[in-house]
């Protein structure tokens, strides 16, 4: 049996170069084929659209407040932080697993304590770098049910996972990294635009 | 027996068209070419001057337009006017409902339009409207009796009225201009023809890509064929 | 490398019939030295089918069986999934194909007789094959939701209404509903995608198995497995199918792909008989387009449909109309005890025989063309005719197949 399969001693050069040429061009064709079939299950033209850049008005975001912005079918939180917020960052620094950022989950623009253009505003994606649940925002300081150092952040319900109000995980949690910062830019003081860095792409 | 087989092969590749003319007249030959871009982009932006408003051809992306070379910022200056985005469909204005109340039909979406009536039907269409004070809409076409469209284009066309001569075979239908619009005969007939490219182009936007790769693919077919045909030979040498 | 194969082969050997089957089935299947063009179209079917099986599967992820989104996904799947037109493209000129090689094979089987005895059942099962091709056919044209699919379903599924007494409800069963709707589109979805191809690729394989148990025919129509080589027990004129025919039908392949991808990349439509043009308008329920025409792959069976205009014997003139279509395929299966000729082959057989075959290939191709047609007076006369020839063919066969002036069988394969 192996021998009907393979190049075997008996074949003249010839008939050897000819089964070898055909199978080498008939594997070219069958990954030809295999191209467009592959390259149709990427995300469509409608998927494509539906992921463009959103653009969001924060003028009415008052400080405190969080505002939620579907992106990619994803929840982008938009979070207007009070200066005693920004102050509880550098109070949590210590019990943080990558505090500075080191690992890529925000754009350049955004490695910073704040993890944001503007200290104040934050953007970032509202899932758990866990398993992809959504976290819930909770501002409140010190509750019952997460301790007397809670200093408010977001806290995912699935697994207990644990981020500050930058979206950096706490050590000793399951989710691995800081939450995502989405590429995003202001065209103006008060518009924001999400899943984009220039405003060509609109 | 190589008769028989001779004859089934003719028969079974003889050139067929069936699309039957719905009318008496003879549709005129559309001059398309859908690699004309700069033909393309003239008809693209009359459609969606002209036809946008009431049909929509809802299967496309504003953004697809890149094909025919624009870039997204143009798309969005001189395609998009309704605060659309660039990649969403090119849906029409104008709600279902109230088309149906002033027309008596909903406008039909012009996505496939071409696929289903035909390029040289469009364009005569286009070319046969007339006035007629028996219809709802004062207009007639020659080509589609009582069609529910007006003449939008009456502005570039000017005026048609309906010539009927007596032949010995019986009537014949003609047009002639009455009053002259703002583009002069052959104007519109280029004006026609550059938008029944466009629609041609529109139900089946990857068509130029389609011909690019057969031929690709033929080319590569050939170089089988020679190789395959090759091994055969040498394995069948075996056989006496 | 060869030893780690070797082994490997002998691995599996142990726990799996890898190596016999092989034998059995390809380095050690004898066949007939002697095929010619018309012995390529059993290996081009086997393609076609792995083609629509494939397009199918990536058709199904974008596709939604749903009367108000159907016609719209299938658009979706020309513009905006990648290379979506390909795939759609790919099946629905698959489809078309699909019969054009089937009723070569078919026609092949016709001339060199390869329904007759030993082969009585490979031919039926065959003739299952082609039910349940004409089903998926006719399921799968339903599903784009286009004017053509709407009304062809219609006048299809209206004619289980001319079954007597059980007829209404039957139709009812089969529609989910009092009217071709959304229920009847989500079903035929479900037959065309699961049901339907579960059963023809069970049928394929019994068919190939019936094959590999009889051998295949040849050209001349005589046994090869009368003569053997009395000390290896090998047919003297059967050579092994691989690699002397897996080479042969490579070629076979590469030329259908000529035609096929000659076909998807510049001709789609092929003219109006693959896609037709009025399937390019959304399905209205209120409204028949001027001019109904299936697919031409059903067109001589639906000229036979309309030929029938009278009454007579007490039943009407529609449910004749719908059992002439349906004898129409069903009569091939008669044909291994229909032929009474003591030859097999076309070769051999004499001028009646010949003229009769003409003839049913003539009425096959005049049905056809008439079906694409609008009725008038003159083509339904045609259409009479021609369909009193198509069954002249089966019916008479047993009386000229039986005095025809035949000539004697070669007892070795000609070259």
């Amino acid at each position: 049996m192996a021998d009907s399969f393979s190049i075997n001693e008996k074949m003249s050069g010839r008939r050897k170069f000819l089964v070898a040429a055909t199978s080498v061009a008939g594997g070219i064709a069958g990954a030809a084929i295999a191209t467009p079939f592959l390259l149709s299950m990427m995300p469509s033209e409608r998927a494509k659209a539906a992921g463009a850049p959103v653009e969001v008005d924060i003028s009415k975001l008052e400080p405190g407040m969080l505002l939620m912005v579907e992106w990619r079918g994803r929840v982008v939180w938009v979070l207007n932080r009070t200066p005693e917020m920004l102050e509880s960052l550098v109070k949590v620094e210590g019990e943080l697993a990558d505090p500075n950022s080191e690992k890529n989950q925000q754009p350049e623009y955004a490695r910073n304590r704040t993890r944001s253009i503007k200290p104040e505003i934050l953007v970032t994606e509202g899932v758990c770098t866990h398993l992809g649940c959504s976290p819930v925002f909770r501002k409140d300081i010190a509750p019952a049910d997460l301790g007397p150092d809670w200093q408010g952040g977001f806290f995912c319900p699935c697994h207990g996972s644990k981020f500050d109000l930058a979206g950096r995980v706490y050590k000793n949690v399951p989710a691995p990294t800081n939450m995502v910062v989405p590429p995003h830019m202001y065209m103006s003081d008060s518009r924001l635009l999400i899943g984009s860095e220039s405003e060509g792409s609109a | 027996m190589k008769k028989i087989t001779i004859a089934i092969l003719i028969l079974c590749m003889a050139p067929f068209s069936i699309f039957a003319a719905e009318s008496g007249i003879a549709l005129e030959r559309a001059p398309v070419d859908i690699t004309d871009n700069a033909s393309l982009k003239r008809g693209a932006e009359s459609f969606v001057n002209y036809c946008l408003t009431c049909h929509g051809a809802s299967y496309m992306r504003y953004n697809r337009h890149r094909d025919i070379g624009y870039t997204n910022e143009e798309i969005l200056d001189k395609l998009v006017f309704t605060g659309q985005k660039v990649g969403d469909l090119m849906e029409s204005a104008m709600r279902k409902k109230e088309a149906e109340e002033w027309f008596g039909v909903v406008p039909p979406d012009l996505s496939v339009i071409a696929r289903s009536r035909g390029a040289d039907w469009l364009y005569t269409y286009l070319k046969a409207f007339y006035r007629d004070d028996s219809t709802a809409t004062g207009w007639n076409n020659l080509v589609f009796d009582r069609a529910a469209m007006p003449h939008v284009l009456y502005q570039l066309q000017g005026e048609q009225k309906l010539v009927v001569k007596k032949t010995d075979k019986g009537e014949e239908k003609g047009l002639s201009l009455e009053k002259n619009g703002e583009l002069n005969s052959s104007d519109y007939d280029k004006f026609v023809a550059d938008l029944v490219n466009y629609l041609v182009y529109l139900g089946e936007p990857h068509a130029n890509a389609r011909k690019k790769l057969g031929v690709e693919v033929m080319i590569f077919l050939l170089g089988m064929l020679i190789l395959s045909y090759a091994l055969k030979k040498e394995y069948w040498k075996d056989i006496h | 490398m060869s030893n780690l194969f070797n082994s490997m082969i002998e691995w599996i050997d142990k726990r799996f019939p890898l190596t016999s089957n092989w034998k059995a089935h390809l380095s050690e299947y004898y066949a007939p030295k002697n095929f010619n063009f018309w012995y390529f179209f059993g290996s081009l079917a086997l393609l076609v089918l792995v083609n629509q099986l494939l397009t199918g599967i990536f058709l199904t992820m974008n596709y939604k069986p749903d009367a108000s989104q159907a016609f719209a996904s299938v658009e979706y799947i020309m513009r905006d999934v990648d290379y979506g037109w390909l795939i759609r493209y790919m099946h629905s000129t698959g489809a078309s194909m699909f019969f054009v090689v089937v009723y070569l094979h078919m026609f092949r089987g016709m001339m060199y007789g390869s329904y007759r005895k030993p082969r009585e059942l490979l031919w039926i099962i065959g003739m299952a094959i082609f039910f349940v091709l004409m089903s998926l056919a006719f399921t799968g044209y339903i599903l784009p939701w286009g004017q053509m699919s709407y009304w062809g379903a219609q006048v299809i599924v209206s004619m289980f209404g001319a079954i007597p007494v059980i007829g209404d409800t039957l139709q009812q069963w089969l529609l989910g509903d009092f009217t071709l709707s959304d229920a009847a589109l989500n079903r035929f979805f479900a037959y065309h995608v699961v049901t339907l191809p579960l059963i023809l690729l069970v049928l394929v394989f019994v068919h190939i198995l019936a094959l590999h148990e009889t051998g295949s025919n040849n050209p001349d129509g005589i046994e090869i497995k009368d003569n053997k080589n009395p000390q290896t027990g090998i047919p003297v004129d059967g050579i092994p199918f691989h690699p002397y025919y897996t080479v042969k039908d490579i070629v076979g392949v590469v030329v259908f792909l000529f035609v096929f991808c000659g076909i998807i990349f510049f001709a789609p439509e092929m003219g109006g008989y693959f896609l037709e043009y009025n399937n390019f308008i959304p399905a209205n329920t209120l409204q028949t387009p001027d001019h109904i025409a299936p697919v031409w792959y059903f067109t001589p069976y639906y000229s036979m449909l309309r030929a029938v205009t009278v009454n007579f014997l007490g039943i009407d003139a529609k449910l004749w109309g719908v059992i002439l279509m349906a004898g129409s395929v069903v009569i091939f299966c008669f044909l291994p005890w229909l032929d009474r000729s003591p030859v097999k082959s076309i070769r051999y057989k004499g001028p009646l025989f010949k003229t009769a075959l003409a003839l049913f290939v003539v009425s096959f191709f005049v049905l056809g063309w008439l079906g694409t047609k609008s009725p008038t007076p003159m083509y339904t006369l045609l259409a009479q005719i021609f369909t009193v020839i198509y069954f002249a063919f089966f019916i008479l066969m047993p009386w000229y197949s039986k005095i025809d002036k035949t000539k004697p069988e070669p007892k070795r394969l000609k070259e």
